[in-house]
């Protein structure tokens, strides 16, 4: 599973794993979408730790969970981005939607 | 300029294909001894490029994707990468950042993580005949630090 889940009332944590692609957002989109819906989060916080990999499909999952949570005020914290991550995140301004950090440098 | 090596790859348009193209393109730049950053651009650019092909060019079906990587003088990586699709109808607004025909969870970015993550991209396209994008970048590896 690429998605590890970890909810309380008012806050779902997400641990990605591995390589965010189109291929990979689906299910990883369904598994974060089910959480959504069963907790109603104040807080959705999507952690990068361990991706190796992304590309604009994994824009897009934050995009969509964004309006995922708007309706009931819930905001999105993207954390421990790899450089590259974060670049790709920066280019598609996704910090107007979401709070986004890199990862500390080991 | 001269190629002073290259390789082709032909593969179907599944999206389980989209990992193994990105990692065989970026295995094959190793020989220019690119930084983690450098292979890192690169596997993004190919995996817009490869899921353009599966997602835009063979939305009903599946098709081949004709992927042709070559080194060139200087350092150059040139990517191309083809597909006999349903071609695009106005380039330069598929290019344009946030654009894209499919909403919901696309976007619509494949084209500027393209051109943002690789040095030159130019888009060749005819309606029912397929699209190639070839994409540049010169590896300049550890020279740079």
């Amino acid at each position: 599973m690429p998605v590890k889940i970890m909810a309380t009332e008012q806050r779902i944590t997400a641990f990605l794993e591995g390589e965010i692609d189109h291929h990979s957002a689906p299910e990883i989109r369904n598994e974060i979408d089910d959480a959504i819906q069963m907790y109603k989060p104040k807080v959705l916080k999507l952690d990068y730790s361990d991706v190796t990999f992304m590309d604009s499909s994994g824009v897009g999952l934050v995009m969509g969970r964004y309006r995922a949570l708007t309706p009931f005020g819930g905001k999105i914290i993207v954390s421990n981005l790899s450089y590259s991550v974060y670049k790709i995140m920066k280019l598609a301004g996704i910090e107007k939607i979401a709070k986004i950090s890199q990862r500390e440098e080991k | 300029m001269n190629i002073i090596n290259d390789f082709k790859l032909t593969i179907d348009s599944k999206s389980v294909n989209e990992g193994f193209s990105r990692c065989a393109v970026s295995a094959f730049a190793t020989q220019l001894d690119p930084t983690i950053e450098e292979i890192s651009d690169i596997k993004m650019a190919v995996s817009e490029a490869v899921t353009n092909c599966i997602v835009h060019a063979y939305p009903q079906s599946v098709g081949k994707i004709y992927i042709h990587c070559s080194i060139l003088e200087k350092n150059t990586l040139k990517i191309s990468i083809r597909d006999k699709g349903c071609g695009i109808s106005n380039v330069k607004q598929a290019m344009e950042p946030l654009f894209t025909t499919l909403g919901g969870e696309r976007a619509g970015l494949g084209f500027a993580v393209m051109e943002s993550f690789t040095d030159r991209i130019s888009v060749r396209s005819i309606i029912n005949k397929g699209t190639t994008v070839t994409m540049y970048k010169k590896i300049r590896g550890r020279a740079i630090l």
